[in-house]
């Protein structure tokens, strides 16, 4: 018999060495080959049709100059921009969800893509009718708003949440008390506003990629160079993080030191991201589950989470220019099929509590 | 024989309420002392501050001559294995990943998973007679199944003092046996130092080296179960009227409970 050791030998470079799991290893492959794919296709398609040739041509620097300025200036931002937000929120739904032990955690349930919101929302009404902020102190100021917006609320649901350590159910119940707060708060503007300024704050608060250049793909980019090894290197203790405070404790985990930075950094990978593309709900949500199903593992994998989330949100974006004959916003196609999968957990969770 | 683990005028409490009171005890490197007592009267309270899952309020616990509140969490947890009552996995955890995570304290972010883990994993499912189980999660599996798979995690962390708290609830008699004979065997084999918390006294008498008798977080009586299981501290301990004889297997002491329907010859 093969003992469960030799199932999944040590990879050894130098010093260091990994475990290799053959199941999570193919999925993240087979995602990454998915995720060139998706990217490839949404070059391709819009106004000007190119082919796939006519796209790695131009992307190795050939190709006519309208090929240049379409795939370049128009959709290669655009494109990247969701990739990058989709691996953000992939990540960040997955260190949640490792953290607080529940399928429903995730930064929309969480309080930090309302607070992104309610932020992103105050620029919009406010600038607008009071003529504060105007020209490109605007297409700044809104971002930065939602930036701040999504760390405020989310580090206010972990400061309130907080008994002598994090509880990932206490955490839940006032994430969804800070979600209804900052929506209300979100829906009051829009009313009191500027019905001009109301319009353009309801397609930032549905999530979109519509019109997004080099300057939006830059900024989640960074964020992501640094976020990224941080939450891998940190996430080596998720693992021994998934049982009840004592075990882990005794595990040597300094439980509540580890748990706050992990969720420190789900939170600004969240408020990167939604930032960057307004909310882009259920993304966080499912990415990690459909990962954890995938690569049969008893915690989402977070490399595998952030593949998934950036092909997950391209893949939507395409959709939802496509599918009518006018764009329509990439949040209402994630909605869409977000909605249903959220039932289902809530079906799941019930019948489970049953049992 | 060394004194591994000594608590010294310890006092530890939750809010206002002092648990356990001042107390002075020394584990002997080597030995398996089972902590009795009645429900409250601070014994798992004891335990989580002898591993540090607890902070004194005053007093001091040290390990190996060392003040344990000084030491990383992370050097404790190299030495001294814990065992809490009760402890939750998540759902759908391979019984091999379970095990897999009692070498966190021997790992770091760029030395994730080594030889010598896979080792220690494979020895530990080994020595508790669960291989078989290894790819099986462990909420599918029995009472008795899923608590060696919790002491093969202690196992795979790799110390040689074990602290398991009630390592026996919610088993059946002879999954208890299964379990401690387990324990005796990890004891005689590997010299491994242990000290838990049990509720049955034949059993602790059985199994044990070294008795410790508490009752409102204080020590009332502790040495061989010969000496402490005796009909005057059962009275004093837990109020009990009870006999003792000798266990006709084991030659220690057996407590017969009277209680209030009996008569005594």
């Amino acid at each position: 018999m093969k003992t469960p050791a030799a199932k999944a030998p040590a990879l050894r470079v130098g010093a260091a060495s990994f475990r290799l799991r053959r199941r999570p290893l193919l999925v993240v492959a087979a995602s990454l080959v998915v995720l060139a794919a998706v990217l490839v296709a949404d070059i391709m398609v819009g106004d000007f049709p190119l082919t796939v040739a006519q796209v790695v041509d131009t992307l190795l620097g050939g190709g006519t100059r309208r090929d240049q300025f379409v795939v370049v200036e128009l959709r290669m931002p655009r494109a990247l921009t969701g990739l990058l937000v989709g691996g953000a929120l992939g990540l960040s739904g997955a260190i949640f969800q490792a953290i607080v032990r529940n399928p429903l955690a995730s930064p929309d349930i969480l309080g930090v893509t309302w607070g992104a919101g309610a932020g992103a929302v105050s620029v919009i009404t406010f600038a607008g009718s009071l003529g504060v902020v105007t020209g490109s102190a605007a297409s700044i100021g809104v971002p930065l708003a939602g930036l701040l917006g999504g760390l405020t609320a989310g580090l206010l649901v972990y400061a309130l949440a907080w008994r002598q350590g994090i509880e990932g159910f206490r955490m839940v119940l006032v994430g969804i008390g800070i979600t209804a707060v900052a929506g209300n708060f979100t829906h009051y503007l829009l009313t009191v506003g500027d019905v001009q300024d109301a319009g353009r704050a309801m397609v930032w608060i549905t999530g979109s990629l519509n019109g997004r250049g080099w300057e939006h793909v830059v900024p989640v980019a960074l964020a992501l160079v640094v976020l990224i090894p941080v939450a891998l290197i940190g996430g080596h203790v998720l693992g021994a993080l998934q049982f009840d405070d004592q075990t882990s404790r005794g595990l040597g985990i300094r439980v509540n030191v580890a748990r706050s930075f992990l969720i420190v950094v789900a939170i600004v990978l969240a408020s990167v991201a939604t930032a960057a593309a307004g909310p882009i709900t259920f993304v966080a949500l499912a990415t990690p589950q459909i990962a954890l199903r995938l690569s049969g593992t008893a915690q989402p994998p977070l490399f595998g989470s952030v593949v998934i989330g950036g092909a997950l949100v391209m893949l939507s974006d395409l959709v939802a220019r496509t599918i009518y004959r006018t764009e329509l916003p990439v949040g209402v196609v994630t909605a869409v099929l977000g909605a249903p999968y959220l039932m289902f957990l809530l079906i799941r969770s019930r019948r489970e509590a049953r049992v | 024989m060394s004194v591994r683990l000594e608590a010294s005028s310890l006092s530890i409490g939750y809010g206002e309420r002092l648990v356990v009171d001042s107390l002075d005890l020394s584990i002997l490197g080597g030995t398996v002392t089972a902590v009795i007592g009645p429900n409250g009267c601070g014994k798992s309270t004891l335990l989580k501050a002898l591993g540090r899952l607890l902070p004194a309020r005053s007093g001091a616990v040290l390990l190996d001559g060392k003040q344990i509140e000084s030491m990383s969490t992370r050097d404790v947890a190299r030495v001294l294995g814990m065992l809490p009552q009760a402890p939750s996995a998540p759902e759908g955890l391979t019984v091999a990943d379970l095990v897999a995570r009692g070498r966190h304290p021997h790992q770091s972010w760029y030395r994730q998973w080594s030889s010598d883990d896979a080792a220690a994993v494979d020895a530990a499912l080994e020595m508790t007679g669960i291989l078989d189980l290894a790819e099986r999660t462990v909420d599918e599996l029995s009472g008795g199944q899923r608590q060696r798979a919790w002491i093969s995690m202690a196992l795979a962390q790799g110390t040689d003092l074990l602290l398991l708290d009630e390592p026996t609830t919610y088993l059946d008699l002879a999954h208890q046996i299964d379990v401690l004979d387990l324990v005796q065997e990890l004891h005689a084999s590997m010299g491994r130092t242990i000290v838990m918390v049990l509720h049955d006294l034949n059993l602790a008498a059985r199994y044990a080296d070294n008795v410790v008798a508490m009752r409102s977080g204080r020590i009332v009586a502790q040495g061989s179960p010969a000496e402490v299981l005796t009909e005057e501290m059962l009275l004093e301990v837990f109020g009990l009227d009870a006999r003792v004889v000798e266990d006709p297997v084991s030659g220690t002491p057996l407590v017969v409970p009277v209680g209030s329907r009996h008569r005594l010859p």
